[in-house]
């Protein structure tokens, strides 16, 4: 299969920017990515791109240009950039276009997010009697692996101290500032056994990544990123997922569980090869399960490879080495890409302070979220 | 106090009732056997899509639970504001027929609440709108009296 290159990247600063909209972060994500590229607009063939609260991503063309280019837009929930870069991989391999972009941003109000019942396919008494909460599901779905696998609260402390830490050393992070275990163990209950500083806030942000074919990478950039796998997934009847007035008798393994299956057989890799990995932590509880159930320890184990700083910068598993969504908040269209861009400034050794030591190799992004969707992706250095 | 107050029961239609009260109501498939709440006229788990009602009963146990410790955006509608809100538990409760259905829990105390401990579905009255109290389906611990809050 033809192997597909990332050959630039760009963000724009995640957290709160008052007075530019979505959009414009997003076109602001898709100008540094070119110019990462030393690539043109109007040299791009195909555009996918999405935002949850901030419109369409073809109307970036208005900040961009009128190119003429085919620009589909995508609305997968927080699977929106990495859908938006497999079908932009899919794009490129097919030979639609020579060079393509994948750009997700978002624009949230401030405060948790209050879905409407009907987007969903619920009625009205799901949201009017209080059940129709993104953080009661990640709170249940953590209560619930605690009481199985043996997971403290500690553990969900810890998760969020390393965020922060991270986020300290990480010029681009929306939170800076280091917290304390107490700090954090002592913050407001927003979903017990989740508190305040165990959550990730909806936020503003963009990401976008400019591709091409691998043979064509040298080109434009003598740093490609090899993407060799990107795989989205959706839910199978008896996964716990987010707005389920029910859950079945039978339980089945998360969305999760088989997009990272499918990306390992598709890249030919193991869990044990991957040398520096973003998770999706809307929370301290789904960070701890990711962990898990993308491979890279048996459930359970969390709590002691937390305690031991194995998911540390300097650790064996290098965990959501920007501070993740915890440090970065959470722009939903963006979030994926940021992991992206973020998996390639490691393997490209341009991490700063951040840097995972020893030349990585092999890179993991993950997210997940609403109504059970999954997207992973596994890059590889230059 | 409230006699004077007519009651909106939110999630009346999801309940059907019985001599010890009320009672869940959702579906069966026909095919496969698979359990819904809410009703549903699809089946998930083998694409089938001739269901039955099936009344799925009153009592359970405690598989997960939380307490909503902040107050709910709309579409949330107790009336409450930031500065009266009382938090609520919230749960799932996995009937005998091995479903677990999401609710909101009589006790919000999480010394209270642990996973395994037998539940009573009851009626709460969450909240009201100018003139009416809204009322929704709720579980309680088994050991605890039902009464209506």
């Amino acid at each position: 299969m033809e192997q597909i290159a990332i050959i630039g990247v760009g963000m724009h600063a995640f957290g709160r920017t008052d007075g530019v909209s979505g959009q414009a972060q997003g076109a602001y994500a898709v100008r540094q990515a070119l110019q990462d590229a030393n690539v043109r607009w109007d040299q791009v063939g195909v555009a996918y791109g999405g935002s949850q609260d901030a419109g369409n991503a073809d109307a970036l063309s208005n900040h961009l240009g009128l190119t003429g280019l085919p620009f589909i837009n995508v609305a997968n929930g927080c699977a929106t950039g990495g859908s938006a870069l497999a079908s932009v991989v899919s794009a490129l391999r097919a030979g639609t276009a020579d060079i393509g972009v994948a750009v997700g941003f978002d624009k949230h109000p401030r405060g948790a997010f209050n879905p409407r019942p009907a987007d969903w396919g619920l009625d009205d008494w799901y949201g009017e009697t209080g059940l129709m909460l993104t953080t009661q599901f990640f709170a249940l779905k953590t209560q619930r692996y605690m009481h199985e696998h043996g997971i403290s609260e500690e553990a969900l402390v810890r998760v969020a101290q390393r965020a922060f830490r991270n986020g300290a050393v990480t010029p681009h992070a929306w939170r800076q500032r280091e917290l304390s275990y107490e700090e954090i163990a002592q913050s407001m209950p927003v979903n017990l056994p989740l508190r305040k500083y165990m959550f990730c806030n909806p936020a503003e942000g963009g990401a976008a990544l400019v591709l091409c074919r691998a043979s064509d990478a040298h080109r434009y950039t003598d740093r490609p990123i090899l993407v060799r796998a990107a795989v989205m997934r959706t839910r199978h009847h008896g996964s716990f997922e987010v707005f389920s007035p029910a859950l079945a008798a039978e339980m089945a393994p998360a969305p999760t569980v088989t997009a990272s299956r499918a990306a390992y057989e598709e890249a030919g890799v193991g869990p044990e090869d991957i040398d520096v990995i973003q998770l999706q932590d809307t929370d301290s509880g789904s960070e701890i399960i990711h962990l898990a159930e993308n491979g890279f320890c048996e459930h359970g184990e969390q709590e002691r490879l937390l305690r031991e700083g194995a998911t540390d910068i300097g650790g064996r598993l290098p965990v959501n080495t920007d501070g993740g969504c915890l440090a970065n908040g959470e722009p939903v269209g963006a979030s994926g890409l940021r992991q992206v861009v973020e998996v390639c400034q490691q393997l490209r050794q341009q991490a700063g302070q951040r840097q995972v030591p020893g030349a990585p190799r092999l890179g993991y992004t993950h997210v997940y979220g609403a109504p059970g969707v999954s997207a992973v992706t596994i890059l590889e250095a230059p | 106090m409230i006699s004077n107050l007519s009651v909106e029961h939110v999630t009346g239609h999801l309940l059907g009732r019985s001599e010890a009260g009320p009672v869940l109501l959702g579906s069966r498939c026909q095919s496969c056997g698979e359990h819904y709440f809410p009703a549903t006229s699809s089946c998930t788990r083998c694409c089938g899509t001739q269901l039955s009602e099936s009344v799925l009963g009153n009592h359970g146990e405690l598989w997960s639970w939380t307490v909503q410790g902040f107050l709910p955006k709309s579409p949330y509608n107790s009336g409450e504001s930031a500065e009266d809100f009382q938090p609520y538990g919230v749960g799932y409760v996995q009937l005998p027929c091995g479903l677990k259905v999401e609710s909101r829990l009589t006790c919000a105390d999480p010394q209270q609440l642990r996973i395994g401990m037998p539940m009573q579905l009851v009626e709460v009255d969450y909240g009201r709108s100018q003139e009416r109290v809204l009322r929704t389906f709720a579980f309680a611990p088994a050991s605890s009296p039902q009464e209506k809050q």
